[in-house]
């Protein structure tokens, strides 16, 4: 079996969040880390390796310091890493990128494609069904549990009340939550083979059949028409009322313009 | 001269750092308050190959170098020096020396499950009556056929009991120099848990690295097969000291990452905690104490640091081992008494673990060779 | 094809087992402002299986059109033929504006549409609006009127940006559910309802659905929780933190304590925030009967909201707080719980 786990190199929110002028995030500026529900989703594929068998590839897209999260999923125990990586493709909303990564993978050879459900920097859960759908492949979203049985694989597929049992033919794109597993660590002896070995780094020649006006940020159909840092956390306000009644409606009525209810 | 890590070091220390955030450190508090070895810990830390950093592949380690294994063993104790003194006691005491002594044989028997975690290692050179003096020895190994017959105890076995493997050093035979003087030669074996008249005194009750499990060993007749002996017979002297001398810099990280703990635990502190009206990291008195604690304790990681890459590339290492511990140890010490001192009455209570640390830190300046060992390693290099 | 051919503002009214989600008539509100701004109708979406008898419904809360796709295939949410009758609508229909519940479906549905028709879509907004793009007009660079203006926050709620989609129709969203308002449901309204059925042949990408397993997750973990609900010893005694459960199931949130708590043996350790306990930053903290001592404040600052109630207005709790309320926690928990129950009543 071969498994596809598409991977992204997140700013760790905890840390600041930093833009350029252009409205684009500085990714650069930020600390980074692998995106959980990714991990999530590679822990998946591991697991896979481990009881069927399986060639797992990681694939990002990103700038060269992407490199990075390819060594640790190398190191956690994946085969082979491809870095897309080229200043065309930059500034690129859902769309261009799940154009990008489409293009990508339509060279490889696939019996699975995992991606994380969502990034924790976009928080949009866009590009996994997105890949799918430029590829003509069936998607399972919001996976919680994952089995193969011969040339199908059995997905849990979580809604809020309830879960559906599903099964789909391979090759299919499947989406994972963090809720999935808890991902296995490296291991020192993986990080060292890791950096030993070749990262295959594509650029914008290297995908296969996509036009460039569906690339970068002239390829995005959304463009930012304003982005900005939240507004800082100011003092705290003593809210009036002479009643439990009135401090609540108050309270409820604060609720309200922040849209909590 | 480049200080700054390369990736695959600083990705591993990433590692380090997750696993000891992750796994240790929930557990740092109830281990020293119940004394009691975490198994569970080293058992996870088996999965992920740190019980084998530096080992080779072929015998069943991770193929790192000496400085991934000092990072590990750093980060750990950051947490909890009791998971750090289980990995170094078992990498350096007792994996080192069969790699460097042993037979093929004997590296296939034992490094290769030592390695993977499997079993765990430890070592026995001091006993109740030889310490800093370890020529006091007096535990005898005899040939008897095809075996060698130990008789004689060891104290302050770290790992004592749960490791599997010990590395015991004995003596073998006593000779005379031409003008009399009598000399112990000892030889260093490998003597495994279940040999028959092999056994464990009391658990002994300590200070700090309360979950570490130190026992007496005791030998009555103990019978190993003669192909244990490990090295040359009569060299299991310098077999021990260079034994320690690979210890030195396990020990030496353990107290770095004690110190650096601290340092860590003092910097979240002193900003939280107000008194006269503002953080006491506002206050000067605070943040010179806190510049100088982070400069030594950079100092002394350079130290330890040089002192692992010097256990890569040199065939000996004494003197440098011996500065990274003494400065590493005296910086913990110095270290987590300052930073109880910041913490004030709240660092005098269990709850805010720099206690722990404190009583940890103590054990760095004693075992593995005191600190006057180490000033006894390092003047006599310079005054030969 | 020119943009201005798609005109009308389009909502997916998500149903499941038959029922209508909330978040359907949260869209319909918000979609008559915005066709009220670009002088259209909004039109209802209703995708299933023997839903048409559900119009009335979607037409009482705003709807002037509801587009019926009823199909034995589409019983149960399936992204392909679910994607394949949206797509198919948008095809056929060509709306201006197309809003979809940022729901576990909608998530699912809205990205796979949008990639299928070759058109935009922002993720989980929480404010919607008409202006221009650019906001401001750029020399050289023509601004365009009457764009769907999208707000989201992102960075787990770190940021917030706007998105537009000036050169591609339909302009898609995906809304997070609660944030809309809808409108008092017009009794005996009704819709124009248009038939609408692109065919289903099932394909590769139909998937299967064994099993549907209803289930309630309980997330005991108080580092997951997005509302925490958390007691001290203000709160007095065991018993007492019903009051506090109760405003904690209202909100789909977690009770959670402090130190002391603990130590008195009312909650057990797991549910400690605190520097001895763990550090937590959920969507809104309320801090009831919690002082403020600074080994507690240090595992829950990073909150994104923290609302404090104590009766002692000089609590250290107040200096981290957002609002902060000065009363009986036991007069105002239980109205708070109340008052909250009724708005989510009329949603």
């Amino acid at each position: 079996m071969k498994i596809v786990v598409c991977v992204k190199q997140v700013p760790d929110t905890k840390g600041g969040v930093k833009f350029n002028p252009d409205g684009t995030l500085n990714r650069a500026a930020m600390l980074t880390i692998m995106n959980p529900d990714d991990k999530a989703g590679l822990e998946a594929a591991l697991r896979l390796k481990d009881q069927y068998g399986a060639e797992v590839t990681v694939l990002t897209m990103g700038l060269p310091k992407a490199d990075e999260v390819l060594r640790e999923a190398m190191a956690m125990g994946a085969d082979k890493g491809i870095l897309v990586t080229d200043r065309v493709l930059g500034g690129a909303d859902t769309w261009a990128t799940s154009t990008t990564i489409a293009g990508a993978i339509r060279n490889l050879d696939y019996d699975l494609i995992i991606t994380g459900r969502q990034a924790i920097d976009g928080d949009t859960a866009q590009v996994g069904p997105q890949i799918a759908e430029h590829l003509g492949l069936p998607v399972i979203s919001y996976a919680q549990n994952i089995k193969v049985e011969g040339d199908s694989v059995i997905v849990e597929r979580q809604y809020e009340d309830r879960y559906h049992e599903v099964k789909a033919k391979m090759p299919c794109l499947i989406t994972a939550l963090s809720e999935l597993n808890e991902p296995r660590y490296m291991t020192p002896g993986g990080i060292f083979d890791a950096y030993d070995k070749e990262v295959t780094v594509w650029g914008r020649p290297d995908l296969k059949d996509v036009d460039d006006a569906n690339l970068g940020l002239k390829g995005s159909p959304t463009k930012i028409a304003k982005a900005s840092d939240k507004v800082p956390k100011g003092a705290g306000e003593m809210l009036e009322g002479d009643s439990a009644e009135a401090l609540v409606a108050n309270l409820v009525g604060k609720f309200k313009e922040k849209h909590i209810i | 001269m480049d200080f700054s890590l390369d990736k695959k070091h600083e990705m591993a220390r990433t590692l380090f750092k997750e696993f000891a955030e992750n796994e240790v450190k929930p557990l740092a508090q109830e281990v020293d308050e119940t004394e009691v070895f975490p198994q569970g810990t080293v058992d996870k830390m088996a999965k992920y190959g740190f019980m084998g950093i530096p080992v080779p592949k072929e015998y069943g380690g991770q193929g790192c170098d000496p400085l991934t294994y000092a990072m590990c063993v750093e980060e750990l104790s950051k947490v909890c020096a009791t998971t750090g003194v289980i990995v170094s006691a078992h990498t350096s005491l007792c994996i080192d020396p069969i790699l460097t002594y042993g037979t093929e044989e004997q590296k296939q028997k034992y490094v290769v499950p030592l390695a993977k975690g499997e079993k765990l290692g430890a070592f026995g050179l001091t006993e109740p009556g030889a310490g800093t003096d370890a020529q006091g020895c007096q535990t005898k190994a005899v040939l008897d056929g095809d075996e060698w017959v130990l008789n004689g105890s060891k104290c302050f076995i770290t790992n004592g009991k749960v490791a599997d493997v010990y590395i015991v050093i004995a003596i073998t035979s006593i000779t005379e120099d031409k003008r009399g003087r009598k000399k112990k030669n000892f030889s260093a074996f490998i003597v495994e848990k279940g040999a028959p008249g092999f056994s464990f005194g009391t658990k002994e009750k300590k200070m700090g690295i309360r979950g570490s499990s130190t026992y007496e060993l005791i030998f009555e007749d103990c019978r190993i097969p003669k192909e244990n002996l490990l090295g040359p017979e009569g060299k299991g002297f310098p077999i021990a000291m260079h034994t320690l001398d690979g210890g030195r810099i396990g020990i030496a990280s353990q107290a770095l990452g004690i110190a650096e703990g601290a340092l860590e635990r003092a910097i979240e502190y002193t900003k939280e905690r107000k008194q006269f009206g503002r953080a006491i990291a506002q206050q000067q008195n605070t943040q010179f104490k806190l510049a100088d604690m982070a400069a030594r304790i950079e100092a002394a990681q350079l130290l330890v640091y040089k002192a692992a890459m010097a256990k890569a590339t040199q065939k000996v290492y004494s003197v440098e081992a011996a500065k990274a511990k003494l400065f590493a140890a005296e910086t913990a010490m110095a270290v987590t008494t300052e930073v109880v001192q910041l913490f004030g009455g709240y660092g005098y209570i269990r709850e805010y673990d720099v206690e722990r640390m404190m009583r940890d830190a103590k054990i760095t300046e004693i075992y593995e060779g005191t600190s006057e060992v180490q000033r006894m390693v390092i003047s006599g290099a310079l005054l030969k | 094809m020119g943009l201005e051919e798609y005109k009308g503002v389009y909502v997916f009214a998500q149903q499941v087992d038959n029922v209508l989600d909330g978040v359907a008539f949260e869209l319909l509100g918000k979609g008559k402002d915005l066709a009220k701004d670009l002088n259209t109708d909004v039109t209802a979406v209703l995708i299933g299986s023997g839903v048409k008898g559900l119009a009335d419904q979607l037409a009482e809360y705003g709807a002037d059109k509801v587009i019926v796709v009823d199909d034995p295939e589409l019983k149960d949410y399936r992204t392909e033929p679910y994607a394949h009758a949206l797509a198919s609508v948008i095809n056929e229909y060509k709306p201006e504006i197309m809003l979809v519940g940022a729901t576990a479906i909608g998530r699912d549905l809205g990205p796979t549409v949008s990639a299928r028709v070759a058109t935009g879509l922002t993720a989980d907004c929480t404010k919607l609006e008409i202006g221009d793009f650019p906001i401001t007009a750029v020399a050289g660079q023509e601004q365009k009127h009457n764009q769907l203006l999208m707000t989201r926050p992102a960075f787990g709620g770190n940021t917030i940006a706007t998105i537009a989609c000036p050169d591609n129709r339909p302009q898609m969203a995906t809304v997070r559910p609660g944030v809309m308002q809808k409108i008092a449901p017009v009794k005996g309204a009704k819709a124009e309802i248009i038939e609408f059925n692109p065919g289903f042949t099932p394909n590769n990408r139909y998937v299967e659905i064994l099993n549907v397993v209803k289930a309630v997750k309980n997330t005991a973990n108080i580092m997951d929780a997005k509302i925490l609900v958390s007691g001290g010893r203000g709160v007095g005694s065991k018993e007492n933190f019903k009051l506090l459960e109760d405003l904690a199931e209202v909100l789909g949130g977690t009770v959670s304590c402090s130190r002391a708590v603990v130590e008195n043996g009312w909650l057990p350790v797991d549910l400690q925030v605190g520097q001895t306990g763990k550090t937590v930053r959920p969507q809104i903290y309320f801090a009831i009967g919690i002082s403020g001592a600074i080994q507690h404040v240090a595992g829950m600052e990073d909150s994104d909201l923290i609302v404090a109630i104590n009766k002692d207005e000089g609590a250290p709790i107040f200096d981290v707080a957002d609002y902060g309320l000065v009363g009986d926690l036991n007069k105002i928990v239980p109205a708070l719980t109340k008052a909250l129950k009724e708005e989510m009543a009329e949603k």
